[in-house]
C-alpha cells in the first residue's frame, strides 16, 4: 500500500516544485519529470505486488468527512486500468521535456506540468477509491485538471471554446454521478462501495441510467461525446495522449465497477450498451474519416474505440443476464484488454502526431506529405500504431478485438432466440475495423507518404531521441501484447473474478480462446515478412531512385496534384452522408474551358453542432424573450414583484 | 502433419497462377479467339522475375512493403483454410477472424504502397479499394456467421466440414444458396474482377486494383501478381468447399476434386466476365450493399 | 413437391429485393411477371393437382404472369420511359427498408398464433414480406407504372396467404381482388396516358395539383 500511496503523492505533486523555480530554468521541468517517473515506478511496483500475491491491497483510515472511512483498495480490475496509466504518464512526461520545454513556453509550461501531475494522481485515486465521497472528490480534481490541460494555450480562442464545452459536459456528468452515489448510499446504507454481487437488482434501472449518463459522458459514448474532439485537439499532444488514452477510460472503469455491485443484471443494460457501442463505433470512425485536422481525427477514433470497448462490455453484461459464462468472460476480457490496448496505441499516435506537428507546425493533414523521408523513425512508429489501432495482426489491437469477436460468436452455439441478435456485434465490428483501416491508411498515406504539400512539410526534421524513445517504448508494449498475449491472462483472470466472482482463467488461453495459436501465427507472420522483406530489399538495394512517378503520360506532375485526405475520404463520406451531413461548397465546373473554381468540404460534429447548439440557441432566445418581458424597466412592475414575493413568503410561512 | 503442410503449400503455390490462365482462356473462347496458353501466367511471372526494378524518387521503403505483405499474407492465410476435403494444417477456435484480418493487413499495405508514389491515379484506386472493402467485409462476416451457426465450432476447418452436405438438403439449404451467391460477389470484389473492376483495362480512371500497382516493376510486380493469384485461390477454396462438400476419403482424389472445383470456379468467373459489362462506379456500392442485405437475410433465415 | 416450396418462396423474396433496388422499369415489370408466374406454381405444389388448385394456378398465371405485365409493358412503350429517375426515397435506402421489413416479417411470423402446420414454413413471413415490399414500392416511387407494380406485388402477397388458406377461402374473394386490380390497372393506364399527354411526364406528384 505504501508504494501506491507514494506513487499517488509523487505524481500528484510532481509539478509543484517547478512553481518555485525560475521561469526560464530547466530545473523545474527536470524535477517534475523525475518525480513523475519515480511515482510511476512506485505505482508499478504496487500493481506488480498485487498481481503477484493474487489478492488485493487495501487501506482503511478514519477521517472526519461523513460517509465512512477513507478507503483505498487496489485489485486486479483497477490494476488493468492502472497499467496503461503508468506507461503513458511516464512516457508522456519524458516526451514533454522536448515537446513543451519550459524555455520555449515560459508562460504556460509550469501550469501544464502542475496539472499533468495532478490529473495522473487523481486518476490513480479514482481507480482505487472505495468510498463514494473520496471517489467524487478525486473525480472532480481529475475533471478540473483536465480543463486546465485543455486550456493550456488559453490565448487561443479554439482552446478556450473546447475547454468550456468540456467543463459544461463534465459537470453535467458529475451531477448525474452525485445522484447515483446518493442512491447507492440509500440502497446499501453506506458510501463505502459494496462488494461484487451484493446489491439486489430491484430498482436499479434509474441508477444504471444515471451511471450510464455520468460515466458515458466522461468516456465519450456517442451521443455524449460532444466535448471530446475539440478538447483532444486543443491540448498539447502528450496531454491529449493522457486524456484520450487514460482519462476517458475512467468512465469505463466507473461503469464496470458500478455494475459489479449487483447480484443480477437486467438484460436491457447489455442491449443498451451494445446499441450505444455500435453507434459510437460506426459513427465515430465515419466522423473521423471526414476530419482534416489530425488530432481531431485521432480524437474521433477515441469515440470509435470506446464504442468497441462498450460492445465488449455489453456482451459481458448479456453473459451475466443470460448466465452464459463464456460470453461473459470473453466479452469482459476483450473489453478490458482493449482498454489497455487503446491506452497504448492511442497515446503513441498522439505522441507521434505531436512530433510531426512540432516539426511542421500545422495540424492540417492536407498541408503535410512526404514526412516519412524527413522523420523516418516517427513515421515508422506511427505506422506501427496505425496497424495496431486498425486491429490488424500481429499487434495488440487484434487480440482484444478477436476476444470480443469470439464473445459475439458464442450465442451461435446456444441459440436462445433472445440472445441471437447479439451476433450482429460481429459484423458491426467488421465494419468498424474496415473503416478504421481506411481512415488510418489515409492518415499515414497522406501525412507520411508521397510528396510534401507545403513548404513547412519540406523543412520538417526528425524528433530528438528523448521524444523517440518514449514512443518506441509504447510500440514495444503494443507488440508485446500482440505477440505474447498469454502473459496477460493472469491479469484478466483476476479482473474477471473481481467483476463476476467466476474464475475465467480456464477459458482464456484454453481451447475456448486459444491465444497461444494466435501468437504463433503472429510470430510466423513476422518471420515470413522479415524474410521476404529482407530478401527484396537486398536485391533492390542498388537500384537508384532517379525518376519521377509515372504520371500517365502527363509530364508536369506537381505535389499539389496528389490525392488529398479529403479526396481520399470523399467516397466514404458520401456513403455515410446519412450520419455525417457534411457541408460541401463549390466544386461545380461548367463549360468546356472552366475558369478557376474552389471546392471545400467540412464536417461539423453531428451531435454538438447540428443538434445541441441549435437547441441551446433556441433556449437562449426564449430566455431573452422572457427576460425582456419581466425585466421591462417599469418601476411599478418591480414593486409588484416585491409585493408578490412578500405575499408568497407569507403564504408559505402560514402553511 | 509435415507432409500435409507440404502438400497444402504445394497445391497452393503450383496451381494458383493457373486460375488466371483458365479465366483468360475462357474469355478468349467466348470472344472467338484461341487465346494465350493456359500456362501464360507462369511465363509472365518468370519474365517479371528476370527484370530489374524502377523506383520513383518519391517512394520510400513502404513502397516495397506492399508486395511483401501482399505475398506473405495469402500464404499464411492458406494454412487456416481446408482445401476441399483436405483439412487445414493449422486450425483453432476463432481462426476465421484471423483469416479475415490477415487480408485486411495486406490491404493496408497495398494501399499504403500505392499512396507512397504520390500519384493521384493511385490515390484514386486506393480510395476505391478501401471503400469497397468496407462494404465487402461485413458481408464476409455475415457469411461466416451463417456457416458458424450450422456447425458446432468456430474454426474454418469445422465451419467447412462434411456436415455441409446434409445442411444443403435441410431447411438451411436456402440460406446456403444465398451465401454462396454473396461469397461469389465478395470474391469478385476482393479479387478485382468484372463487374466491379476490370483487370485488363488500360484506362487508369476506371481501374481499382490495377491502378494501385501501376508503379511497381520487376520482381516486385511479380510478387504482387503472384500474391493476387494466391489470394484468389485461397478465397476460392472457401467457395469451392461450400459448393462441393463431398469427400472421398483418399487424399489424391480429394485433391483432384478440389482442383477441378477451382477450375470450374475460374471458368464461371470467365463466363461472368465475358457476358457482363463493368458496373458504373456509383452502382458498385449499391450492389455491395444489396449483397450485404442478402447475407443478413440468410443469417436471419438460419437464426430463426 | 413440398421441398420445392421453400426455394420458390425464396425466389419470390429475392424478386422483391430486386424490384426495390432496381431503376429499370422494363426489368422490374419482367421480374414481377416472373414472380406472378412462380406464384402460380404454388397452389399446385402445396395442394397437389386438385381442381381448385389448378383453377387458382391458371388464373394467377394468366393475370399476374401475362395479362397485366403485358398491359404495363405496352403502356411503357406508349409513354417512352425506361427508368425511375428520381424516387422519393433512394434505391439503397428502399432496399435496406425492404430487407428490414422482411426480417421483421420473419421475426413477427414466429410470434403469430398460427396453426401448428403453418408455423415452420416460410409461407406467412413471405406473404407479409411481399405485401410490405408492395407498400414500400407504392410509398417510395413517383412513376405511376412503378406504383401499379407495387399494387401487383401487394396482391402477390395476398395471393400467398390465399394459397395457405385456399381450402377455407372461397375463390370469390381472390377473383374479386383480381378484378379490383384489373380495373385499377385500366384506370391507371388511362390516367398515365392522360397525365403524360397533359404534363408530358408521368410523375404522380403532379396529381396533387388536381386538388380542389
Amino acid at each position: 500500500m505504501i508504494w501506491l500511496l507514494s506513487g499517488i503523492v509523487l505524481t500528484s505533486f510532481a509539478g509543484v516544485p517547478g512553481l518555485f523555480c525560475n521561469r526560464e530554468s530547466l530545473r523545474g521541468e527536470r524535477l517534475a519529470c523525475i518525480l513523475t517517473l519515480t511515482g510511476a515506478v512506485c505505482g508499478l511496483i504496487a500493481v506488480a505486488l498485487v498481481l503477484n500475491s493474487g489478492g488485493e491491497t487495501y487501506l482503511d483510515l478514519p477521517w472526519s468527512i461523513p460517509g465512512g472511512t477513507l478507503a483505498l483498495r487496489l485489485d486486479p480490475l483497477a490494476a488493468v486500468f492502472m497499467l496503461p496509466l503508468f506507461l503513458v504518464v511516464a512516457t508522456g512526461s519524458v516526451y514533454g521535456l522536448r515537446y513543451w520545454p519550459q524555455r520555449e513556453n515560459p508562460g504556460n509550461g509550469r501550469k501544464l506540468r502542475l496539472f499533468y501531475g495532478l490529473i495522473s494522481g487523481a486518476i490513480m485515486l479514482v481507480l482505487t477509491a472505495r468510498n463514494g465521497m473520496l471517489f467524487l472528490m478525486a473525480w472532480e480534481v481529475m475533471a478540473l485538471s483536465g480543463f486546465f490541460l485543455i486550456t493550456t494555450e488559453e490565448n487561443k480562442e479554439e482552446a478556450r471554446r473546447a475547454g468550456y464545452i468540456y467543463l459544461i459536459a463534465t459537470h453535467t456528468g458529475t451531477l448525474a454521478l452525485f445522484a447515483l452515489f446518493a442512491m447507492l448510499d440509500h440502497t446499501s446504507g453506506s458510501l463505502i462501495f459494496p462488494g461484487a454481487g451484493t446489491l439486489p437488482a430491484a430498482g436499479s434501472g434509474l441508477m444504471f441510467l444515471l451511471g450510464l449518463f455520468g460515466f458515458g459522458m466522461k468516456a465519450g459514448l456517442m451521443p455524449l461525446h460532444i466535448w471530446l474532439p475539440g478538447a483532444h485537439a486543443a491540448a498539447p499532444s502528450h496531454a491529449s495522449a493522457l486524456l484520450s488514452g487514460v482519462m476517458i477510460k475512467t468512465g469505463i472503469y466507473g461503469l464496470v465497477r458500478f455494475t459489479s455491485f449487483f447480484a443480477e443484471i437486467p438484460a436491457w443494460w447489455g442491449w443498451t450498451l451494445l446499441l450505444l457501442g455500435a453507434i459510437s463505433g460506426i459513427l465515430g470512425v465515419a466522423l473521423a474519416i471526414a476530419q482534416h485536422d489530425i488530432k481531431r481525427l485521432l480524437a474521433y477514433h477515441s469515440v470509435e474505440n470506446i464504442g468497441i470497448i462498450a460492445l465488449g462490455f455489453g456482451l459481458a453484461l448479456l453473459g451475466r443476464s443470460y448466465e452464459q459464462p463464456a460470453l461473459m468472460i470473453l466479452g469482459l476480457s476483450g473489453c478490458l484488454l482493449h482498454v489497455v490496448n487503446h491506452g497504448l496505441f492511442k497515446s503513441l499516435l498522439f505522441l507521434s502526431a505531436g512530433s510531426v506537428i512540432h516539426a511542421v507546425g500545422t495540424r492540417e493533414i492536407d498541408q503535410l506529405g512526404g514526412v516519412l523521408k524527413r522523420q523516418p523513425w516517427t513515421g515508422a512508429l506511427f505506422l506501427g500504431a496505425a496497424v495496431a489501432i486498425s486491429g490488424l495482426p500481429p499487434f495488440n489491437g487484434f487480440i482484444s478485438e478477436w476476444l470480443i469477436y469470439l464473445g459475439a460468436l458464442q450465442p451461435l452455439k446456444h441459440p436462445t432466440s433472445a440472445l441471437g441478435l447479439a451476433v450482429l456485434t460481429a459484423p458491426a465490428l467488421a465494419l468498424i475495423g474496415a473503416l478504421a483501416l481506411a481512415c488510418f491508411v489515409k492518415v499515414f498515406g497522406i501525412v507520411f507518404l508521397g510528396e510534401a504539400r507545403s513548404k513547412a512539410a519540406v523543412q520538417a526534421h526528425e524528433a530528438p531521441l528523448s521524444m523517440l524513445v518514449p514512443m518506441a517504448l509504447l510500440l514495444v508494449a503494443c507488440a508485446w501484447i500482440g505477440l505474447l498475449p498469454t502473459t496477460l491472462v493472469p491479469l484478466l483472470r483476476g479482473a474477471v473474478e473481481n467483476w463476476a466472482g467466476i474464475d475465467g482463467g480456464t477459458m482464456l488461453g484454453g481451447s475456448f480462446a486459444p491465444l497461444g495459436w494466435v501468437s504463433l501465427i503472429g510470430w510466423l507472420l513476422l518471420a515470413l515478412l522479415a524474410a521476404v522483406g529482407l530478401w527484396l530489399s537486398r536485391i533492390s538495394r542498388k537500384v537508384p531512385r532517379a525518376i519521377g512517378t509515372w504520371g500517365c503520360g502527363f509530364q508536369f506532375s506537381a505535389p499539389r496534384m496528389q490525392y488529398t485526405a479529403s479526396s481520399f475520404a470523399d467516397f466514404l463520406v458520401r456513403l455515410f452522408h446519412f450520419g455525417l451531413w457534411s457541408e460541401r461548397h463549390g466544386g461545380k465546373v461548367t463549360g468546356l474551358l472552366p475558369g478557376v473554381t474552389r471546392f471545400s468540404s467540412h464536417t461539423p460534429d453531428t451531435v454538438l453542432d447540428r443538434v445541441l447548439f441549435p437547441i441551446f440557441l433556441g433556449a437562449a432566445w426564449l430566455c431573452r424573450l422572457l427576460r425582456a418581458c419581466i425585466h421591462n424597466g417599469v418601476i411599478a412592475f418591480y414593486l409588484l414583484y416585491i409585493a408578490l414575493t412578500v405575499i408568497v413568503l407569507l403564504a408559505l410561512f402560514i402553511l | 502433419m509435415i507432409i500435409r503442410l507440404i502438400l497444402h503449400l504445394a497445391l497452393l503455390l503450383l496451381f494458383a497462377p493457373m486460375l488466371n490462365g483458365i479465366i483468360i482462356k475462357t474469355k478468349a473462347l467466348f470472344g472467338g479467339r484461341i487465346g494465350a496458353p493456359l500456362l501464360q501466367s507462369y511465363y509472365d511471372l518468370a519474365r517479371l522475375w528476370r527484370k530489374g526494378f524502377v523506383f520513383s524518387r518519391t517512394t520510400t521503403w513502404v513502397f516495397l512493403a506492399g508486395p511483401v505483405v501482399g505475398l506473405t499474407v495469402p500464404l499464411l492465410a492458406s494454412l487456416l483454410i481446408p482445401f476441399g476435403a483436405l483439412p487445414a494444417p493449422i486450425s483453432f477456435e476463432g481462426d476465421l477472424i484471423l483469416f479475415v484480418y490477415l487480408f485486411a493487413l495486406s490491404r493496408f499495405f497495398t494501399v499504403a504502397s500505392a499512396l507512397d508514389t504520390g500519384s493521384s491515379f493511385e490515390g484514386m484506386g486506393a480510395a476505391r479499394e478501401v471503400t469497397f472493402s468496407c462494404l465487402a467485409e461485413p458481408t464476409l462476416l455475415f457469411v461466416l456467421l451463417v456457416l458458424a451457426r450450422l456447425s458446432d465450432g468456430l474454426s474454418l476447418d469445422t465451419l467447412l466440414g462434411s456436415h455441409l452436405l446434409t445442411a444443403w438438403h435441410s431447411d438451411a439449404g436456402a440460406s446456403l444458396g444465398l451465401i454462396l451467391v454473396c461469397l461469389f460477389l465478395v470474391l469478385l470484389v476482393e479479387n478485382s474482377r468484372i463487374p466491379f473492376d476490370d483487370p485488363n483495362t488500360h484506362l487508369e480512371l476506371t481501374m481499382i486494383h490495377e491502378v494501385m500497382v501501376l508503379d511497381h516493376s520487376g520482381p516486385a510486380l511479380g510478387m504482387i501478381l503472384y500474391g493476387a493469384a494466391l489470394k484468389m485461390m485461397v478465397m476460392g477454396a472457401l467457395l469451392v468447399r461450400l459448393a462441393f462438400p463431398w469427400q472421398t476419403g483418399w487424399w489424391l482424389s480429394d485433391a483432384l476434386m478440389f482442383l477441378a472445383g477451382l477450375a470450374g470456379l475460374a471458368v464461371l468467373i470467365g463466363v461472368v466476365e465475358s457476358i457482363m459489362a463493368r458496373l458504373r462506379l456509383p452502382r458498385v456500392p449499391q450492389v455491395l450493399v444489396g449483397t450485404m442485405l442478402l447475407s443478413i437475410f440468410a443469417l436471419v433465415l438460419v437464426l430463426r | 413437391m413440398m421441398e420445392l416450396i421453400n426455394p420458390l418462396l425464396l425466389a419470390v423474396i429475392l424478386i422483391n429485393f430486386y424490384t426495390l433496388g432496381s431503376a429499370r422499369l422494363v426489368a422490374c415489370i419482367r421480374v414481377v411477371a416472373i414472380q406472378g408466374a412462380l406464384l402460380a406454381l404454388l397452389p399446385l405444389l402445396s395442394h397437389g393437382m386438385t381442381f381448385h388448385a389448378m383453377l387458382l394456378a391458371a388464373e394467377a398465371f394468366c393475370f399476374k404472369g401475362v395479362v397485366i405485365p403485358w398491359l404495363l409493358l405496352r403502356a411503357i412503350r406508349r409513354v417512352r420511359i425506361r427508368r425511375e429517375m428520381e424516387p422519393i426515397v433512394g434505391f439503397v435506402p428502399t432496399l435496406i427498408l425492404g430487407v428490414l421489413t422482411t426480417v421483421g416479417a420473419f421475426l413477427f411470423a414466429d410470434l403469430l398464433p398460427l396453426a401448428p402446420e403453418h408455423h415452420d414454413g416460410m409461407f406467412v413471413p413471405t406473404a407479409l414480406a411481399t405485401m410490405f415490399s408492395g407498400f414500400l414500392l407504392l410509398i417510395t416511387r413517383r412513376k405511376a407504372i412503378t406504383q401499379i407494380l407495387g399494387y401487383l406485388m401487394l396482391e402477390n402477397g395476398i395471393f400467398i396467404f390465399a394459397v395457405l388458406l385456399s381450402a377455407a377461402m372461397p375463390v370469390m374473394v381472390e377473383a374479386g381482388i383480381l378484378l379490383d386490380l384489373l380495373v385499377g390497372v385500366f384506370v391507371m393506364g388511362i390516367v398515365v396516358n392522360q397525365i403524360s399527354r397533359e404534363f408530358s411526364t408521368i410523375n404522380t406528384e403532379r396529381l396533387t395539383a388536381l386538388k380542389e
